[in-house]
């Protein structure tokens, strides 16, 4: 119904090409045997960056609290057979290599790391698109279980957003499938030798195991999916057919079951298809943690694409009062997010216990500049910014902080994936950018796809008169 | 200074936006406008400027931050350093996180009282103040438009204010 000018249609697929291709190399210049390891390892020693590094740790150690129960934890970790405290205490010590077989052991490590990095690459982009689909999705039936009356003028824009969630979903699917066919090492706790000396994982092996994890997965995708595809119909039925609102009725009707389902799934999810990267850590707050930032994500993903809309000149409607509203739920998810992130990390910090503490410990030690830096972009930006009112209402502002809101909360799902997949051994290199250009050219490929498939006005919606009034 | 002002009344706030829009068109002065409960937009149809409040609070936050740094660095760093689950208490940075809930809670606190009080003040309201309200149904279900009519006949006003909506309309000296 809508065309979109030419531009938009070759620059996802530009995006998806070069995301390839970078991808490719990337998982092609992944080492394969601890020789080339060994070498990487050796050059990196000639630049100093060994040292540099290892005087980095240092300094974080003595900044970061407790620096000696820390490294306690740490050993006490590596007795628990966690290869990956057990890399990062050796990490910390490389310059004491005594044994050989010490130095062998480490290598081999390494090159774990660096196998799965392009593996875990592709699944933090992976999965960072596929949540702010999610995230929308659930924007979207919260609108209807409440009967908002701002919002119904953005709705096309978010069913438009959810269309993502299919395809995205499949290619999650994937990627969890291959780790459970052990393609990849991304799941410590799918290594049946690694479970063989390892009793906490043993004894979550009842919920750890490859068969029941891809069949939750299967079922979490499809009850979503399946709430998305009578969304949509209802909604387009609505349209068609205004009369006693009898679609709208079930629209609201399958929200409310939908938004049920939703939170025990969605923090499930969380830990399967997060958590579990740290087997023997678990937060019980995990769930809300990343749902705050699938929604503050998928908001901002609604805010942009809606003021991109409108510079082209759709969505005449659409006022600036909706554009306040959405930056306004831009800011409050922010400090939302924040708030849930530092409950965490407070909790954990306080009572210092070893298995829980590691999970900060690498992330403080080895992670620094993302770990706070996630911080800077996430809560304090959009928080100094949007504070003011009249900021909410200026498009360049909103994308602006939009921008950064999207990176930062890239980083936090890369904080929450990378430490327990690639250890210290990370960079934002080739094989993370790619990942992400290519799963942003799709992600637009589909989005803009389904923008022109219907009416962008829900023009049956009771609430549509009061969305086009809407002034604050 | 004697002035004379009108006391329109009516009892929907829809009629009441209209009201002042038709005033604003005649460009007769709006002294003030007293409703039950705060009406959207009205501010903006009166002219009113921008609340400067927004400001006072942050400021009042920020006051509320130093306050909750510089008495947690004095009770649990400088006065009394205590070793509270294997962290001994001798730097504030160190400490910093176990901070945060208090940092937090007294930036609201100092950012809700204060800007309360500078409500009130600013609003010339105390205890024991009588009330301005020139009807007391105001506060009920009852919207008075405060026109000044010093400069107007009161027979003119009185059939525009009719037209307007209103059920009712005073006119007084003071």
């Amino acid at each position: 119904m809508n065309t979109f000018k030419n531009n938009i249609k070759i620059l996802p697929i530009v995006l998806m090409a070069l995301g390839l291709i970078g991808m490719a190399i990337g998982f092609i210049s992944a080492p394969s045997s601890i020789e080339d390891v060994e070498q990487i390892l050796a050059s990196q020693h000639h630049d100093g960056h060994g040292e540099a590094h290892a005087a980095e740790n240092h300094d974080t150690h003595k900044a970061s609290h407790g620096a000696e129960a820390h490294n306690d934890a740490h050993a006490e970790k590596a007795h628990g057979h966690d290869a990956h405290a057990k890399h990062n205490a050796k990490h910390n010590d490389k310059h004491v290599e005594d044994a050989h077989g010490a130095h062998e052991k480490h290598l081999h490590h390494v090159l774990h790391q660096l196998q799965n990095k392009p593996w875990a690459a592709l699944y933090i982009a992976a999965f960072f698109f596929f949540m702010i689909s999610l995230g929308v999705l659930v924007f979207y039936a919260i609108q209807f279980a409440a009967q908002a009356g701002w919002s119904p003028l953005l709705f096309r824009v978010m069913e438009a957003i959810t269309a993502y969630l299919l395809p995205g979903g499949i290619i999650v699917f994937i990627i969890l499938a291959l780790s459970g066919f052990h393609l990849n090492h991304l799941f410590v706790w799918m290594d049946p030798e690694v479970v063989a000396h390892d009793e906490l994982i043993q004894g979550k092996s009842g919920w750890l195991n490859v068969p029941f994890f891809l069949i939750r997965a299967a079922l979490y995708l499809a009850a979503w999916n399946v709430y998305r595809h009578f969304a949509i119909k209802f909604s387009r039925k609505q349209d068609e057919d205004p009369e006693g609102n009898v679609w709208y009725k079930k629209s609201f009707k399958a929200a409310a079951v939908f938004l049920v389902v939703f939170i025990y799934s969605e923090s499930m999810m969380s830990w399967d298809w997060i958590m579990s990267f740290d087997p023997h850590w678990f937060s019980t707050l995990f769930g809300w943690y990343v749902f705050a930032s699938m929604f503050v994500s998928g908001i901002t993903v609604i805010a942009l694409i809606t003021v991109y809309l409108k510079s082209k000149g759709y969505l005449e409607k659409v006022n600036n009062s909706h554009i306040h509203d959405l930056a306004k739920f831009m800011f409050g998810i922010s400090i939302f997010w924040t708030y849930l992130w530092f409950s965490q990390f407070m909790l954990i910090w306080y009572s210092d216990i070893p298995e829980e503490v590691t999970y900060f410990v690498t992330r403080i030690n080895d992670y620094t500049l993302p770990f706070f830096g996630m911080v800077a972009l996430n809560l304090i930006f959009p928080l100094l910014v949007l504070m003011n009112s009249d900021f909410k209402r200026i498009n360049w502002i909103i994308v602006l902080v939009g921008v950064v809101i999207l990176v930062g909360h890239y980083i936090d799902i890369f904080n929450m994936v990378m430490p327990a997949t690639v250890g210290s051994s990370w960079f934002i290199g080739l094989p993370e950018i790619s990942a992400v250009l290519f799963f942003l050219g799709l992600f637009i490929f589909v989005v803009f796809k389904a923008l022109t498939k219907a009416d962008l006005e829900a023009t049956g919606n009771p609430f549509l008169g009061e969305s086009k009034h809407f002034h604050y | 200074m004697a002035s004379k002002v009108a006391h329109a009344y009516y009892l929907d706030d829809e009629v009441l936006m209209d009201a002042v829009r038709a005033c604003n068109i005649k460009h007769y002065h709006i002294e003030e406008v007293y409703t039950p409960f705060p009406v959207h937009g009205l501010d903006k149809l009166m002219g009113l400027p921008h609340t400067r409040l927004a400001i006072c609070a942050f400021m009042y936050g920020l006051i509320g931050l130093t306050v909750a740094v510089t008495m947690m660095n004095y009770i649990m760093i400088e006065d009394w350093p205590q070793n509270i689950g294997g962290k001994p208490s001798f730097s504030f940075l160190e400490n910093m996180p176990a901070f945060v809930p208090i940092m937090f809670e007294l930036t609201v606190f100092f950012a809700a009282h204060l800007m309360v009080i500078t409500f009130y003040m600013r609003s010339k309201l105390w205890p024991f103040k009588k009330a301005e309200n020139p009807n007391e149904r105001t506060t009920d279900d009852l919207f008075c438009i405060e026109l000044d009519a010093s400069k107007l006949g009161e027979d003119e006003l009185s059939s525009f204010l009719k037209d307007t909506g209103a059920v009712e309309i005073n006119f007084k000296n003071n």
